[in-house]
């Protein structure tokens, strides 16, 4: 028998039964647009992240009091403004150092409010992190200095307060102390998760003074050269350590925290592929079974196909040919369901999702491969019944 | 073709049915010419339908040699087989078995499908034949459309549609009433006028009767005409 008329036998015994066929390709549907849909998901959250790193600038170097692995609590920062200037001579250069101290406000202008997230800096931070100002003007190294009482509003911020209104030299309070707008920032979006137009800058002594406090939370520097990142680290962690024997702290770069989250995404990704390919792999089960039931259903047309000369390999292609048939159609629906549903996860969700091509052919292939391993013992089945037996079935 | 369509020597068949031995037939010589016109008659368990079995190749003997076409069944593989059945039997059932939601064309045209004819050649082919049965108007039409009389008639065109040398009827006219019965078997002979060889398996003896040649089975024996030692009939 030729390939394409058992494309067309298959074709018609899976229209004969029509609702049959598509309730056991629901199955399949469902697994493959799991696959789809959950890689996809990982998949676009990871490429996120890695955008968000990236994003922060070139060659960062972040300091934390603490040790960086799995499991260890995060220590309570002892850093100073002090260690700020026995880093900067480190690295020789104080316009590569920035530093934050943070909390989160209320932040009132007039009759308006907002909760956001005050951050005490350093005048080089649009140098350290890839920051640009929309309108007015950033900290200056007098401002840090003298602990004045101005903030950089972030573009949410700015909105939350001003509406339309030009933000610039008007009066708010933070925690109920009262700062004056130099700039705002422009729309920058969400990074890892934390909505970076919420925040609000204001010069780290002025901070200090606001949170009763003389710490900082960390530092960030931007190494003068790439092959020297390390060795930069080490320094400054030694550095610290002089300076605070009793804690440990830890340099970490971009490369190391996206190896880090990399991993973990990677995992997080299999594993949810791996629950989806288990429904997938019931919903060849339930392949098998359907077509056990239709070379029961047809032993009579199996003997009659016998008697005129089919060959055992001709009735068992038929009946693969109708597995496959209805996985790999299955597993097309499945694509399409799947990338639907990740366009609308990308769209309302704040979940972002990708749809790579290495997950759609995965997902056609294992459907076609699962119609061919679960389609071949019934197709067995069928192609050994015997005609004598067969034409004999009522 | 030389030599005749069929030829069955000392031809035994049992099955086996949990481990007791069961015979079918116990030694049975039968030799189908071209051009014969052949019933078998005998009750029901009487071996008649084992015997047409073998004889279309359905199924392979436990003992004797049956020749089929030229050749050997026993050395035949299934696959083997099956083209035997394809290229030189043509099989008629009592119950038509015909592919239900299958017009009448692609129900005649299947056979030719395992042979590996192309789409527009069966289609030919297959009206041609339907043409010749008489049911020209009705080719198009599903089995569920059909008379019994037009569906046997669409299963002998399906049977004659590779252009066999052997048609084996079992019981063609067994759920036909008398007239219909009639113009089944007049088709049929229609066809043996035709040149084909036909094997009439039936319990009815007014339908025998009008076979040019009649054997009698029994309990897997041919019992008339009386078996003459290694004489062949």
């Amino acid at each position: 028998m030729r390939l394409a008329e058992a494309w067309r036998v298959a074709l018609d015994a899976l229209r004969a039964n029509r609702l049959r066929s598509i309730l056991t390709m629901l199955g399949v549907v469902i697994g493959v647009a799991a696959v789809v849909a959950l890689v996809a998901i990982g998949t676009g959250t990871k490429q996120q992240i890695e955008q968000q790193v990236e994003g922060l600038g070139s060659n960062l170097l972040i300091v934390v009091p603490g040790r960086l692995e799995a499991g260890s609590v995060p220590s309570v920062s002892t850093l100073s403004l002090d260690d700020v200037d026995a880093v900067s001579r480190v690295v020789g250069d104080r316009s590569r150092v920035a530093v934050t101290v943070a909390s989160g406000e209320t932040v009132r202008a007039g009759s308006r409010t907002t909760f956001s997230s005050l951050q005490g800096v350093l005048e080089t931070t649009p140098t350290v992190f890839v920051r640009t100002l929309d309108r007015g003007s950033y900290l200056t190294r007098a401002d840090v200095g003298t602990g004045r009482r101005v903030a950089v509003l972030g573009a949410g911020v700015a909105t939350q307060l001003f509406g339309d209104r030009d933000p610039i030299g008007r009066q708010i309070t933070i925690g109920g102390v009262r700062f004056r707008v130099i700039g705002t920032f422009e729309r920058l979006g969400q990074s890892l998760g934390v909505d970076r137009d919420n925040e609000v800058h204001v010069p780290v002594t002025a901070a200090q003074r606001l949170l009763g406090t003389d710490r900082i939370d960390g530092l960030a520097i931007r190494a003068p050269d790439r092959e020297r990142i390390d060795e930069l680290g080490a320094d400054i962690v030694a550095t610290l350590g002089e300076r605070h024997p009793d804690t440990d702290f830890s340099a970490v770069t971009q490369e190391q925290i996206l190896g880090v989250l990399g991993d973990i995404l990677g995992v997080l990704t299999g594993v949810l592929a791996a629950i989806a390919g288990i429904s997938l792999l019931v919903g060849g089960v339930g392949v098998s079974n359907i077509m056990l039931v239709s070379v029961r259903e047809r032993t009579r047309e199996i003997g009659l196909r016998k008697a005129v000369g089919a060959r055992p390999r001709d009735i068992g292609l038929q009946f693969l040919l109708e597995a496959v048939l209805l996985t790999t159609l299955g597993g097309v629906l499945g694509m399409a369901l799947g990338i639907g549903a990740a366009l609308l996860v990308d769209r309302l969700t704040p979940v972002p999702a990708a749809i790579t091509w290495w997950s759609l052919a995965l997902a056609f292939g294992v459907s076609a491969t699962v119609g061919i391993v679960f389609g071949v013992v019934p197709a067995q089945r069928a192609g050994r019944l015997d005609p004598v037996v067969a034409l004999r079935t009522e | 073709m030389t030599g005749p369509a069929i030829v069955a020597t000392g031809v035994t068949r049992t099955y086996e049915l949990d481990g007791v031995s069961v015979p079918a037939l116990r030694g049975v010589s039968l030799t189908v010419a071209d051009g014969d016109y052949l019933a078998v008659v005998g009750t029901s368990g009487s071996g008649k339908s084992t015997l047409m079995h073998l004889l279309g190749g359905l199924d392979r003997p436990t003992g004797g040699t049956l020749v089929i076409g030229g050749r050997d069944v026993t050395s035949l593989s299934a696959p083997e087989l099956a083209r035997l059945r394809n290229e030189v039997i043509g099989f008629v059932f009592q119950s038509f078995h015909l592919l239900p939601r299958t017009t009448a064309r692609d129900n005649v045209a299947l056979p030719l499908v395992y042979r590996g004819v192309g789409r527009r050649e069966r289609r030919a082919r297959a009206a041609a034949l339907l043409e010749r049965v008489g049911l020209g108007h009705r080719i198009d039409h599903r089995p569920n459309q059909l008379s019994g009389g037009e569906q046997q008639r669409v299963a002998i065109a399906r049977a004659l549609v590779t252009g066999p040398s052997v048609l084996l009827a079992d019981e063609p006219t067994g759920n036909l009433d008398s007239a219909t019965g009639e113009a089944v078997l007049s088709l049929l002979e229609s066809l043996h006028a035709d040149g084909v060889a036909i094997v009439l398996v039936t319990h009815d003896s007014e339908v025998a009767a009008r076979a040019h040649r009649r054997i009698v089975m029994r309990d897997g024996l041919i019992v008339d005409p009386a078996p003459t030692p290694g004489g062949d009939r």
